[in-house]
């Protein structure tokens, strides 16, 4: 009994890989969200913002499962980075909607060729 | 104890951008002023970079994060000296376009000092943190023109698809660190030895994101929009400036820590440089915009640069660093062309406005003669032997699918640029332009045509002062 507890634990143990899955699975997320998203503006910002936690999870269970902190301290510039692009993005956005009016992903559409 | 001298450059514009800041915050109507200061750093720090680097072999700075050899040093100043002219030859446009404000100056003092620190990066940290400072300078450049559409909506999609390439990159440093245990590039070499299958997948997302930011095919979409809808001296800054601080750090990311995975990463870069090469030459032909067609000429030449970085040996990256440094001077002087073009302060940006330009404006054709000329690779002129450069280097590896491909490109090429010059000198005559161009317009101009023109005279120094980068 006891050493069939002991596998099942061995089996349901967290280790690198399952953080590795969870963070390519929200990777895609954010990557799919873009390509696929065909309304609106802020959920493109939105996937960009998961795209980068996604990296963040890889890297800090990277970190621990090295024992080398170089990945925490990567994760912890990624969040000023990303905190800096949001700003800059919605800035852009609320640039672009005062002069279309509209934040619509199909009405973006003024330069082509 | 650290050289602090060997980053001073560096050093010298952080502190002046703050300095400028703050002085632009609390004096009212300094944008003239701010703009002059934003010069004058400029030429500063290309003399700091002159005196302190330039003849130092290679040495590593702050944890072997930094360093510092031939390759950044000259990097470095072109990036500096492309900056200084971009800067000079935009007054009297932002003026015309009554955007022209102190921020402009700053934008472009902080991405400049990106891409220096891009260039010196010897760890992936420093390489993300040198690259965002860049982008997010150059976000808000692109949308500089706030009140205008199109403007903002360029602002707007270089945005979305720059932040979705970092974090393509971001993910390629996640894995690179994992299995590697190190974001330092010397170190990744060393432990380069198993896992190489995950280390693959980690290169190809940052040679994705790099391709981005470089616009290679299939890459590029975002760039004829950006460069249509930025203001044109921003335009400018784009086609000339970034790149070269890409192209570096594409040539220290893949030569050092990956060197010993080129078998992998090859195939990779001669499919970016044939599709880049035959894409520019094919896209370019039914443009009708200058702007447009000088995004899909520049996605050309981006690959004719990507062919050279393939061959894997120091030749092909010493071509490379040739044609980059001769395609900036060429798009100097036909950007410098485009601003000529201006009418009771409207700026005039279709190829039917070039129509008949040889019957009122002689001396702005023929430089417009000579440029096309370079850029569709004629001899004797720069643009010839920058190709000459690639293609022999390309030949020596025994690649000779990539120079024929190269080659075929060139003359489809050839094709849109004399049609430009056949509709300056045979297409029936406009309305005259103004001719009262600030002088730094023509300087640039003049200088860089001569450049152009007479290129075949000197370019034994210019291969001496390149032949002394040895990477690999």
């Amino acid at each position: 009994m006891s050493s069939l507890i002991k596998e099942l634990r061995l089996m349901t143990e967290i280790g690198l890989g399952h953080y590795l899955t969870l963070g390519a699975i929200i990777f895609s997320i954010g990557i799919i969200g873009i390509f696929l998203n065909r309304k609106n503006i802020i959920v493109i910002l939105m996937s960009i913002e998961l795209i980068l936690l996604a990296v963040n999870i890889n890297l800090v269970s990277f970190s621990i499962f090295l024992g080398d902190l170089t990945g925490q301290v990567f994760t912890l510039f990624i969040l000023t980075v990303a905190a800096a692009e949001a700003a800059i993005g919605l800035a852009i956005i609320v640039v672009y909607y005062r002069n279309s009016g509209t934040i619509r992903v199909e009405h973006i559409d003024k330069l082509k060729g | 104890m650290y050289n602090l001298n060997l980053v001073l450059p560096e050093i010298f514009v952080s502190l002046s951008i703050m300095f400028l800041l703050i002085l632009g915050v609390f004096k009212k109507n300094s944008s003239q002023l701010t703009f002059n200061l934003s010069l004058l750093t400029f030429l500063i720090a290309t003399i700091f970079t002159i005196n302190e680097t330039f003849s130092v072999e290679r040495i590593t700075l702050f944890n072997e994060s930094v360093v510092i050899d031939h390759m950044a040093s000259l990097m470095k100043i072109i990036t500096l000296i492309g900056g200084f002219l971009v800067l000079v030859i935009s007054s009297s446009y932002l003026k015309t376009l009554k955007i022209f404000k102190i921020e402009y100056p700053i934008l472009i003092l902080s991405s400049v000092l990106g891409m220096m620190i891009m260039i010196s990066s010897n760890d992936l940290m420093v390489f993300y943190m040198g690259l965002e400072l860049q982008s997010l300078a150059l976000y808000v450049l692109a949308t500089f023109n706030r009140d205008q559409l199109k403007s903002s909506e360029a602002g707007l999609k270089y945005f979305v698809l720059s932040a979705l390439s970092s974090g393509l990159l971001l993910y390629g440093c996640s894995l690179i660190y994992g299995f590697s245990g190190s974001t330092n590039f010397d170190v990744i070499a060393n432990q380069l030895d198993s896992n190489e299958y995950a280390l693959t997948f980690g290169i190809v997302f940052i040679l994705v994101g790099l391709a981005f930011k470089i616009s290679a095919v299939p890459f590029h979409m975002w760039a004829p929009d950006v460069y249509e809808g930025s203001p044109t001296t921003v335009t400018l800054f784009f086609t000339m400036v970034p790149k070269i601080a890409a192209l570096t750090v594409f040539i220290r990311f893949l030569y050092i820590p990956f060197l010993n995975l080129l078998d992998q990463w090859q195939m990779i870069i001669v499919f970016l440089s044939i599709a880049s090469m035959i894409f520019g030459a094919i896209a370019a032909i039914g443009q009708t915009n200058i702007k447009r067609l000088i995004a899909y000429s520049s996605i050309g030449h981006i690959g004719y640069t990507l062919a050279g970085l393939a061959t894997g040996s120091n030749d092909g990256i010493q071509s490379s660093i040739i044609y980059i440094s001769i395609y900036v001077i060429m798009n100097l002087a036909l950007f410098s062309c485009l601003l000529m073009l201006k009418r009771k302060d409207q700026y005039y940006e279709s190829l039917d406005d070039l129509s008949g330009l040889s019957k009122n404006h002689p001396l702005l054709s023929l430089s417009l003669l000579i440029i096309l000329f370079s850029l569709a690779g004629i001899p004797p002129l720069a643009g010839f032997f920058a190709k000459f450069y690639v293609f022999k280097a390309v030949i020596e590896q025994s690649m000779y699918f990539l120079a024929i491909v190269g080659l075929l490109s060139t003359v489809i090429a050839a094709f849109y640029y004399l049609r430009i010059i056949k509709i300056i000198y045979f297409d029936k005559e406009k309305e005259k332009y103004d001719t009262d161009h600030s002088m730094w317009l023509k300087f640039s101009l003049t200088i860089s045509t001569v450049l152009i023109l007479l290129y075949f005279i000197f370019p034994s120094q210019i291969i001496e002062l390149v032949s002394r980068i040895n990477i690999i």
